[in-house]
């Protein structure tokens, strides 16, 4: 079975060529990575229809290590390469790993468009709530008030809510999840795969190195128990008063709306031009 | 366009549209800017008609990443643009050198710097299309002087991209752009369509960036069984992130040798009344027109000129340029900039006597003022 460590270590994995890998011990883009294996062994896609891009920073390294059709593109842009691989080749099937900073600052204008263009790709972006790679400066995710080693004095700027960003730009599916709930987080992950149209995973994450060791968060375990704390489902969150949702965030499915997909509108496009004649 | 062939009044801008899907493009991502526009609105209603693709995205950022991405999975692309949009894609446009990726981006010059004279001409790009990016990387730049070029030029430029993989930058002007001109379509002697090469070994013998004699790799499509890494990283024959001084050292000689060993090809020029001229004019794109005009207006005053028109400017003509500087006792180098490749033909030749004549005021440089400078090399 796929959930067997060794197969997804054998038949997924570039294991003799890529590793060891480059992440910190306890972070939870390993636990990522296992979560999009499963799901999409899961759906018996075969590796050669696979593609999976990303952009820079700790996340970006992802894609080196799957034996799928892999991408390491620039900072911010992997949905605009995406945009035109699954243009060219609509068969394929398309996913775009993103860290916080990657999909939200430097490429916040192409996350938002390719949620309004609402090609079919899956997006998941890992949000760990810092710049890892570069050493834990503050992310448009980095919460107020927290410190980050440009904001030592503490953070004065307010956090993007990933997911729902996604929501309100125009994506036809979107989740969020985190890397301590990781049953829902195959299923998130497989039930984006699967949706026509742009989907949108947002993972909260633990960069316990950087951002946890300026917020008491130094201890991976500690970070995944703040998860747990603080993560509500979307159907308790319904239930509960603004006061008591605070300082939590929701996990679950926040959107799921049927509409008719770029690639389908296109093909539209195709045949009027063609009945219009020269 | 028909079959049979027959006669259009297309501006540059168009002729590089026609140009571009005879060389089988099928996919175009571009952004609005002033001169270029006409490219995408015309790519816009002749692609799908072919089954093509089109489409418009939020930026010149994202307009190279969608055509870097179509064309590693396997699509002949294109991208348009100007001055303040050729800016935004320096960072993928490396990404594309970096990666050996075929692709082509016209850049329709305008005024600059910044939004500069939007609806005016200039040639003051020309060192940002070499250098523009950063690093030490290859990169083909080619000129158009009229709407016959923009056509021929832009089958030119794909086939360069497709052969070499490697990006190649089609420079046009705010004149080459919106001049309208006959042009026979198709071109009475049909031009060649190279397609890049792909992989014919099995998928787990492929190495995609091999070292091999031509220095060119073949290039599988993403999907195509052939599954590999692409980074924007320093990366391996393999494909996969190094940073091996020897790994890197091969890396950046072998981009330098593709290039080198396609030099008789790529570096493009034409001569005018070379044979016997005594002064020469050297220029590229729109000035190519006064320079002519100037030239045979020197040749009725008895003067022995002639004309070299660079095509290629990057890499240099050096062939080309170094048999005029040895000829002539004089050269006369015209461009719309302060003076950008006239320190390029200087260098072929440093004995050389290089003049230049230069305007920067958002006008065409006149046959008369070319004519004048050539009266008193």
């Amino acid at each position: 079975m796929v959930e067997h460590a060794s197969v997804i270590r054998n038949d997924f994995l570039r294991h003799d060529m890529q590793f060891p890998h480059v992440w910190c011990p306890g972070c939870g883009l390993g636990i990522v990575l296992g979560s999009l294996i499963r799901a999409t062994a899961k759906l018996e896609i075969p590796k050669d229809d696979m593609v999976l891009a990303s952009g820079i920073g700790c996340t970006g390294r992802m894609p080196a290590y799957v034996d799928f059709n892999t991408l390491h593109t620039t900072h911010g842009r992997a949905l605009t390469f995406s945009t035109g691989i699954k243009l060219a080749k609509p068969e394929l099937t398309v996913m775009t790993i993103m860290g916080d900073g990657d999909a939200t600052a430097i490429g916040g204008n192409h996350f938002i468009h390719a949620a309004r263009r609402n090609l079919n790709i899956t997006a998941i972006i890992v949000n760990n709530q810092t710049y890892g790679m570069t050493g834990g400066q503050y992310s448009p995710t980095t919460p107020y008030g927290s410190k980050a080693t440009t904001a030592m004095y503490g953070h004065i700027e307010h956090a993007f809510s990933i997911a729902e960003l996604a929501v309100t730009a125009g994506a036809s599916f979107v989740g969020r999840g985190t890397v301590h709930h990781v049953t829902q987080l195959d299923d998130l992950i497989g039930k984006g795969i699967r949706k026509r149209g742009f989907s949108v995973i947002e993972i909260i994450s633990n960069c316990h190195t950087n951002y946890g060791k300026m917020n008491n968060l130094a201890d991976p375990v500690a970070y995944q128990m703040w998860m747990k704390e603080h993560a509500v489902s979307v159907k308790k969150a319904a239930k509960m008063s603004v006061e008591e949702l605070e300082d939590k965030f929701t996990i679950g499915i926040l959107a799921d709306i049927d509409k008719p997909s770029y690639i389908e509108e296109y093909q539209k496009i195709r045949d009027k031009a063609a009945g219009a004649g020269s | 366009m028909e079959s049979s062939s027959e006669k259009f009044l297309l501006q540059g801008n168009e002729a590089i549209v026609e140009g571009a899907l005879a060389a089988g493009c099928c996919f175009f991502a571009g952004y609005p800017i002033t001169p270029s526009s006409e490219i995408a609105e015309l790519m816009s209603m002749r692609l799908p008609k072919q089954n093509g693709t089109f489409i418009q995205m939020e930026d010149e950022i994202a307009s190279i990443g969608a055509i870097i991405g179509a064309s590693l999975a396997g699509a002949k692309v294109l991208t348009a643009t100007s001055g303040p949009g050729f800016s935004l894609m320096q960072e993928n446009l490396g990404y594309a050198c970096m990666t050996e990726v075929p692709l082509v981006i016209v850049n329709v010059m305008r005024g600059g710097p910044s939004t500069g004279l939007p609806t005016s001409p200039a040639q003051a790009d020309v060192m940002q299309t070499r250098w523009g990016t950063h690093g030490d990387h290859p990169i083909i730049v080619l000129s158009v002087s009229s709407v016959a070029d923009s056509y021929e030029i832009a089958v030119h430029a794909f086939n360069m991209a497709e052969k070499y993989r490697v990006p190649v930058v089609l420079l046009s002007d705010e004149i080459v752009g919106h001049t309208r001109e006959a042009i026979t379509l198709p071109p009475g002697k049909p031009m060649e369509v190279v397609n890049r090469i792909k992989p014919s070994v099995p998928p787990e013998w492929y190495v995609p960036y091999e070292n091999n004699s031509r220095g060119v790799p073949p290039m599988a499509d993403i999907g195509s069984g052939y599954r590999h890494h692409v980074t924007g990283l320093m990366h391996n024959a393999k494909g996969f992130p190094t940073s091996d001084p020897q790994e890197v050292d091969t890396f950046h000689r072998r981009m330098q040798r593709k290039l080198d060993n396609g030099a008789m090809e790529i570096q493009m020029s034409r001569g005018f009344m070379l044979d016997d001229a005594e002064v020469a004019v050297i220029a590229y794109g729109a000035v190519t027109r006064s320079a002519l005009r100037a030239v045979k207006m020197a040749r009725e005053q008895g003067i022995k000129a002639g004309l070299l028109q660079l095509i290629t400017l990057f890499p240099v003509p050096r062939a080309a340029l170094d048999s005029v500087l040895r000829q002539c006792r004089a050269v006369l180098v015209a461009e719309m900039n302060m003076g950008q490749y006239v320190r390029e033909v200087r260098a072929v030749n440093v004995s050389s006597n290089v003049k230049q004549l230069n305007r920067f005021d958002g006008h065409l440089i006149k046959p008369d003022e070319i004519f004048g400078k050539l009266m008193i090399l």
